[in-house]
């Protein structure tokens, strides 16, 4: 029993020190803060992901009650530190991100075309700003068939991810 | 039909809650992606900064330990002492006389093979002109011209005034350029840009020309042929690079002696002595206010345009007491809280508390600003040493001998140097106040109100300044009553950052524009830059980690009592910190440097191999002397260029 709550100890320890980091990376003024702006990237790039619906609660949780345009480490710490613990908003595996590109791809062609992708995008879902769908764009789009091929584009992402 | 229409809406609903449902799927999958590229981002660009500030640490730690060892070290024989004097006689200023001989360039001789370009004097645009092209075309301009140029270009600036004064009245619009650090393709791409410099189109460059960059002397060359056509439309701003005691590390000096063998010594003396001539800053309508590095809280504007700035031939600290000096320090130490105390140089032994230098990347708790009593300005001599012998010899080859600060004198006062190395070396923060800057060494921070009061005092509206490299090439801050502007594009690796230049019109409201020098990194997606630059900066870290193997070896090995070979990954992470004490995420970068084994476990042993088979393959050398030589390259560098100030 011991035993078991030290390595519980021991895993939120390194739990904090990892939000820590990923905090400081963007608390440019080293005062505890970071612009709520950036929670957003603090959250996925410690593991989570989110959609923008959840990442709009959990700004409300850790906001404080007169939002000031910063969160405050204090409250964030806590909060990220249950959602690790707790494994919440766990990113999808690479198959069932395939298959939501095929759900797209009614023809089952292999591809969506660049019109497809923006539509989809831009009108579905949580749909894209036009930065998004344009940097988009620029990595996934096939110049010659003006086309995506999701298949090697999922691929190819997922090989910087490793 | 009425059931048909019902099975047909049902099925067209499903399909179109389907499409909503992996839309939204694959958005989320793809921010995610896009965050945790702008963490690498970010990681990546804290790597190269907290090197950046790191080395120049290093520096500074190097200057005070040489100026340390003039104060405590007792020459015992007349070699040593001969030494000791040439060693430290080569930083100052040469008498006037030894100055012309310097500049003796008539005497030099131009063989009919040279085919670069060949100025004459008064210089005229086309000549300007044509030195950009030439450059371009990576010809090097004959040491001759070279020396000749120098020598004008200093009577030139012998009658500027500290600050320039410019006016929108006589020309449209006002550019301002910030660091190039030897990028030569910056300039000329800003000037293809912007249009060469013309009695219509006045240009103020802010310091930091050379060290870094391969192309420090062609910069020189045409920023001084411009100053010299266009006298009243063309302004350069001292940088803290225009230093000769920085340029012996930070490249510079070295690219001097490398592209002029046989006439690098005395272009380099000459130089010295055209940097401390160089203007202190610029005013555009009395309004804003151009400078290289910031303010602090004691900035006098009066001050600085009265004080005789060619006295701060270099603002590194040069320890030096004179009694009075002494007793005032004494005095002002008595005064001080325990919390600003003069920090115990960092190569004697430690008491308890070691303010050790701010990791390069976290500003935030700091000792208030001490006052800099333990040094004068390296604008004379070193001061009396132990032995009254050496000191009359120093003291001999200065010329006139003087009290700091006497009228006359050869050196600055105490608080003239400070002015002069406060705007040159300070940081903008955001927190209130006025700190030092210990991540730097020289100067100090600024907070907002620093800046207000500044710009209430002297009835400005903007400062305009450079000195920190910014993703975007320019940074608004203090409620964009700051603006940093720095031109050097790619500054780190390729891909790293954009440089700016900013624009004045008859407003003065400023209007930017960035830049890349290297047409490549547009073509790539912005995934590719980044992994570009990330790779660029992990090698250099990797370089580090290996330069601290053995220390890291015994900090792995507090950590595995059990001497499994084996350490917790989290344990690695505190390890690397206490060893490198760059305040990088290493937990976020583990990954990439790292291979972890299934049970988040570290053979360090094995690790610490692969770091040096990696940097091996590169060297043939033992591998404990290079991992010496590694971590004091830079600083082996300059102290062989001190030793070696004759050159040869």
């Amino acid at each position: 029993m011991a035993d078991d709550r030290d390595r519980e100890e021991a895993v939120v320890a390194e739990f904090h020190k990892k939000i820590k980091e990923a905090f400081e990376v963007f608390d440019h003024d080293s005062n505890n803060t970071v612009d709520v702006r950036e929670i957003g990237t603090i959250m996925r790039s410690l593991g989570c992901c989110p959609s923008e619906g959840e990442l709009h609660d959990l700004i409300a949780e850790v906001e404080d009650e007169e939002p000031t345009g910063y969160i405050r480490f204090e409250k964030f710490l806590p909060v990220m530190t249950e959602i690790l613990l707790e494994r919440r908003y766990r990113p999808v595996p690479e198959d069932v991100l395939l298959h939501a590109f095929e759900v797209l791809d009614s023809a089952k062609r292999g591809f969506l075309t660049k019109e497809e992708l923006i539509k989809y995008m831009t009108e579905e879902g949580e749909p894209f700003s036009q930065e998004e769908m344009e940097e988009m764009l620029s990595a996934a789009i096939d110049p010659d068939s003006n086309s995506i091929h999701y298949r090697d584009y999922i691929t190819m992402m997922v090989i910087d991810e490793h | 039909m009425g059931s048909g229409t019902s099975a047909q809406h049902h099925f067209a609903f499903q399909n179109a809650e389907k499409a909503f449902k992996a839309a939204a799927l694959i958005q989320r999958w793809y921010r995610r992606y896009v965050a945790r590229l702008e963490m690498r981002r970010r990681c990546t660009w804290s790597i190269f900064q907290s090197m950046e500030y790191a080395g120049q640490q290093d520096h500074v730690k190097l200057h005070d330990f040489f100026s340390y060892l003039m104060d405590h070290f007792t020459p015992s024989s007349h070699n040593e002492r001969d030494f000791l004097s040439r060693m430290f006689t080569e930083e100052r200023f040469p008498q006037d006389s030894e100055a012309e001989r310097c500049c003796d360039y008539e005497s030099i001789e131009v063989p009919d093979s040279y085919a670069g370009p060949r100025l004459s004097f008064p210089l005229l645009p086309d000549h300007a002109t044509a030195l950009v092209e030439a450059f371009r075309l990576k010809q090097q301009l004959h040491a001759r011209y070279v020396l000749n140029l120098l020598y004008e270009t200093k009577k030139h600036l012998v009658q500027l005034p500290n600050i320039n004064r410019v006016s929108t009245c006589y020309s449209e619009e006002i550019t301002v350029c910030g660091d190039l650090h030897g990028q030569l393709d910056d300039l000329i791409f800003i000037f293809y840009k912007n249009g060469l410099p013309s009695p219509e189109r006045v240009y103020v460059f802010n310091g930091d020309f050379v060290d870094r960059g391969k192309d420090s002397v062609e910069i020189l060359m045409v920023l001084f042929a411009f100053m010299l056509v266009y006298p009243k439309e063309f302004h350069l701003n001292r940088g803290n690079h225009e230093d000769h005691m920085v340029n012996l590390r930070y490249g510079f000096t070295k690219e001097v002696m490398n592209k002029y063998k046989i006439h690098g010594k005395k272009i380099l003396r000459t130089l010295q002595d055209v940097f401390r001539w160089l203007p202190l800053a610029t005013l555009v309508d009395e309004k804003v206010l151009i400078l290289h590095g910031g303010v602090s809280d004691t900035t006098d504007l009066e001050l600085l345009d009265k004080l005789d700035r060619h006295k701060v031939v270099s603002t590194m600290r040069c320890k030096a007491r004179k009694e009075g000096e002494k007793q005032a320090e004494e005095k002002e130490q008595a005064t001080q809280t325990s919390a600003a105390e003069r920090p115990i140089p960092w190569f004697l032994p430690q008491k308890q508390s070691r303010s050790l230098p701010a990791s390069p990347l976290r500003r935030g708790d700091q000792a208030r600003r001490a006052g800099r009593s333990c040094s004068i300005p390296c604008g004379g001599a070193p001061g009396r040493s132990a032995d009254p012998e050496l000191g009359r010899r120093q003291q001999a080859g200065l010329g006139a001998p003087s009290a700091c600060g006497a009228p006359g004198a050869a050196e600055p006062t105490q608080e003239e140097w400070r002015q002069v190395t406060d705007i040159l070396w300070s940081d903008p923060m955001a927190q209130e106040g006025c700190k030092a800057n210990t991540v730097r060494g020289e100067g100090c921070y600024f907070g907002p109100d620093v800046t207000e009061q500044l710009l209430q005092k002297y009835n400005l509206r903007l400062l305009i300044r450079s000195h920190e490299c910014k993703p975007e090439g320019y940074e608004f801050c203090h409620s964009r009553r700051v603006l940093t502007i720095f031109s050097a594009s790619n500054y780190y690796a390729v891909g790293s950052n954009r440089g700016a230049y900013v624009k004045l019109g008859p407003a003065l409201t400023p209007h930017i524009v960035q830049y890349q020098a290297n047409k490549a990194t547009y073509t790539l997606t912005m995934r590719q830059r980044i992994s570009r630059v990330e790779e660029s900066a992990l090698r250099a870290l990797r370089e580090k980690l290996f330069a601290h193997s053995s220390e890291l070896l015994g900090e792995f090995k507090k950590y595995d009592a059990g001497k499994t070979g084996s350490i917790a990954l989290s344990d690695w992470a505190a390890a690397v910190e206490s060893v490198l004490r760059l305040g990088l995420p290493w937990r976020m970068l583990r990954p990439q440097l790292v291979n972890s084994s299934a049970d988040n476990t570290l053979e360090y042993g094995s690790w610490l191999e692969d770091l040096a088979k990696a940097q091996l393959s590169r060297e043939n050398i033992q591998s404990s002397l290079l991992e010496k030589l590694y971590r004091n390259r830079s600083n082996l560098e300059t102290i062989f260029r001190i030793i070696d100030s004759d050159h040869s």
